[in-house]
């Protein structure tokens, strides 16, 4: 547990992103062997004994699902492999289809039967595809970072005032409110641009008095995110190495341009700064405020930030 | 109020701005009564540092009289007369804990930007581009102090005004250029530029102990002021080849410690040597024309000190690393930690050990900035030092 990435958000790191793959692999794995090594009582229970095609067909399928099972069950490349299940469950049902059109009595009422049962795989395998794509796609997005400041406070002072998380939106520029609803939950209300408001609940999940908080957001939040604070004994007397790691999924689409927006062009500057205001709370009781920076905070302002150059005339 | 503003390159205006209001609770409003352009501010009029707006009030020495404390300063009251430092300093971070008021870790609003040119942002600076702060100037009727409770002095009735507010800026500033020299007896200190900050240097190392001051620039009438008030040596640099003149004066060692007081816009002797530099510079290949600094490494004798209080900006082309490192040399620098010297300096004036107000030349309204900065910058009129009064 020294890496904030061991800490599990439940949107990304839960089961159904880690075990989907393996699960339909195994089922994969089942239908290949089955097909392989009894043809002839699969041909009859579906209702296909027939054709004689059917005894080419049936282990050709097999061999298929084998070649999927591989893939699943090796891991990589996951959301692929879900993908070409659902175009071998494709090429079943028209299979299928083309049978049932030839057959009558018992044979097709197997055939419908099977055809249902391969229909309701599809629906598992499209389910599961569009899933594992979405979480790699987070996964993808994901932002981490490790920022640290040198407090010249000691660890517990530095600790108690992050530990009021009623204090945060003091420092953090994009935060509007967080609420403590008891000592481990929280709400959290950002604010971006444009009226675009971020609001989820999060939890403290480790708590280490003056040394370490590390926190989570609770399911079903939008952007999930996890952190840990560390507040470490500056070597020679030097007050408190206060040492972040931050990680969140900005979602695709509107919202998520309106999350990165949120974080500016360049989020490490943003939590970088947040630091710094947290060192001038601390150290000299206040933001730190000029006629040029009149808010100290405002979330305009750190959009408009541009380093290392002066604004443009158009923006001044 | 009244301000002077920076509307662009090679433009100030005295225009209409709203009064400065308390922001902090360290904060402190200041009825300006007398204020000051310093050398630094032509390096914003000539438009060499980044991140100014049009609009932003200019100037950083300034002194005057409390007239408004936020709830956290308990040292002044309304009433007080206050000499201001320029580097805004918290007075609470390690740095400003150490002395080193001028890298203060919290007075800059805007240290990220800093940052990517600096490495580490300094503190923030009155009225010196959004760069350092984007603090309001001094050069208006009033200002707002931030961290009140750490910076201004209280100025004692037997001190003038014109003596008072070279404690801002120029006097320490030159004072730490010596001091930074760690001169002993028998020592001679060679000062490039005698600006305001040269000549305080030249004049602080006479009262550090120097044996022999030796003062170089171009303008006759400011070497004079060296001659004839500090009893300084002088080389006009467009007279005489400036090392070859040390090494004679010096029988050959070179002086023991030399002082930057020029910074980025330094001229040279040689007009091709002056112009290769100054089209790099207009180029932004380089962002200053260091030939004070290279001719200051050159010229100090093995193992001596070279000091930097001259205002750089940005990157230097061409700096003489060989003979700095083959010869034992020891660089020291820094914007001016003016905190920690404005009270020892202020017991010198009252001592009447020194006399600062010797390089005025210019006293003006400050309706008239406009004109005091064009004539600082042409230097016309032998002009050293403009005050404004408010």
């Amino acid at each position: 547990m020294d890496r904030v990435d061991s800490v599990l958000l439940p949107e990304l790191d839960g089961p159904v992103p880690a075990t989907l793959p393996s699960t339909l692999g195994l089922l994969s794995l089942a239908l290949g062997i089955g097909a392989l090594v009894a043809p002839g009582p699969l041909a009859r229970l579906t209702g296909v004994d027939d054709s004689a095609a059917a005894r080419m067909v049936i282990p050709a399928v097999g061999l298929r699902e084998l070649g999927s099972a591989a893939g699943l069950l090796s891991g990589r490349r996951p959301a692929g492999w879900a993908w070409s299940r659902v175009a071998g469950d494709a090429m079943d049902l028209t299979l299928l289809g083309r049978a049932l059109a030839d057959r009558s009595g018992e044979r097709r009422h197997r055939l419908t039967l099977t055809t249902a049962l391969i229909a309701g795989v599809t629906a598992v395998d499209v389910f599961a595809a569009v899933r594992i794509r979405r979480a790699q796609q987070a996964r993808a997005r994901m932002i981490r970072m490790n920022i640290g400041v040198t407090v010249n406070r000691s660890p517990a002072e530095a600790y108690r005032f992050w530990r009021d998380m009623e204090n945060l939106p003091r420092f953090m520029a994009h935060l509007e409110s967080v609420r403590a609803d008891d000592l481990r939950r929280s709400h959290w209300i950002a604010r971006g641009p444009a009226g675009h408001r971020v609001e989820w609940d999060a939890e403290i999940i480790d708590d280490q008095p003056n040394k370490s908080i590390t926190w989570r957001s609770l399911p079903g939040a939008r952007v999930p995110n996890a952190g840990r604070v560390r507040f470490v004994p500056a070597p020679g007397d030097r007050g408190t190495e206060v040492r972040v790691e931050l990680r969140y999924a900005p979602p695709a689409g509107a919202l998520g341009r309106a999350v990165a927006k949120l974080f500016g062009e360049e989020p490490e500057q943003q939590v970088r700064d947040d630091l710094r205001r947290f060192k001038q709370v601390l150290e000299t009781g206040e933001v730190v405020r000029s006629e040029g920076s009149p808010n100290g905070i405002s979330v305009r302002q750190q959009a408009m930030q541009r380093p290392a150059q002066p604004l443009p005339a158009s923006r001044r | 109020m009244k301000a002077t503003a920076w509307m662009g390159t090679d433009s100030v205006k005295v225009i209409d701005v709203p009064d400065p209001k308390i922001m902090n609770a360290r904060d402190a409003i200041v009825r300006i009564s007398t204020t000051a352009i310093c050398g630094s501010d032509l390096h914003l009029y000539h438009g060499y540092i980044p991140a100014m707006r049009k609009g932003d009030i200019l100037g950083h020495e300034f002194m005057g009289e409390v007239v408004e404390v936020g709830p956290q300063v308990r040292n002044l009251k309304p009433g007080d007369r206050v000499v201001v430092p320029f580097p805004i300093s918290c007075g609470h971070c390690s740095s400003c804990q150490r002395g080193l008021y001028s890298v203060c870790e919290n007075s800059n609003p805007n240290a990220g930007i800093a940052e990517k040119i600096m490495g580490h942002s300094p503190a923030g600076i009155f009225g010196y581009s959004h760069l350092l702060g984007g603090y309001a100037g001094g050069q208006a009727e009033y200002a707002r102090v931030p961290f009140a409770d750490v910076g201004p002095l209280k100025v004692p009735d037997d001190v003038r005004d014109d003596q008072a507010v070279m404690l801002a800026d120029v006097f320490p500033t030159g004072y730490m250029g010596a001091e930074m020299c760690d001169i002993k007896p028998g020592q001679v200190i060679a000062v490039w530029g005698a600006g305001p900050v040269g000549l305080f240097a030249a004049a602080s190392a006479r009262l550090l102990g120097a044996e022999r001051v030796i003062v170089i620039d171009r303008f006759p009438y400011r070497l004079r002021l060296a001659e004839e008030h500090l009893g300084a040596e002088t080389i006009n640099y467009e007279q005489a080849d400036v090392l070859d003149t040390l090494n004679e004066m010096t029988a050959g060692r070179g002086p023991d410690a030399c002082i930057d007081a020029v910074g980025l816009e330094s001229h040279h002797g040689n007009t091709a040597m002056y112009a290769y530099d100054r089209a790099k510079q207009v180029a932004r290949v380089e962002t200053e024309r260091p030939f004070a600094l290279r001719q200051a490494i050159l010229a100090c004798r093995s193992g001596g000190v070279v000091s930097v209080v001259g205002a750089y900006g940005g990157f230097v082309d061409k700096f003489p690393m060989g003979a700095f490192m083959n010869r034992s040399l020891i660089m020291r620098t820094g914007q001016c930690h003016v905190q920690r010297y404005t009270r020892p300096l202020l017991e010198r004036i009252q001592r009447g050990e020194i006399d600062p107000s010797f390089i005025v030349s210019h006293r003006m309204p400050l309706r008239d900035a406009p004109k005091g900065y064009k004539i600082f910058q042409k230097k016309q009129d032998d002009c050293t030092k403009v005050l404004l009064t408010v």
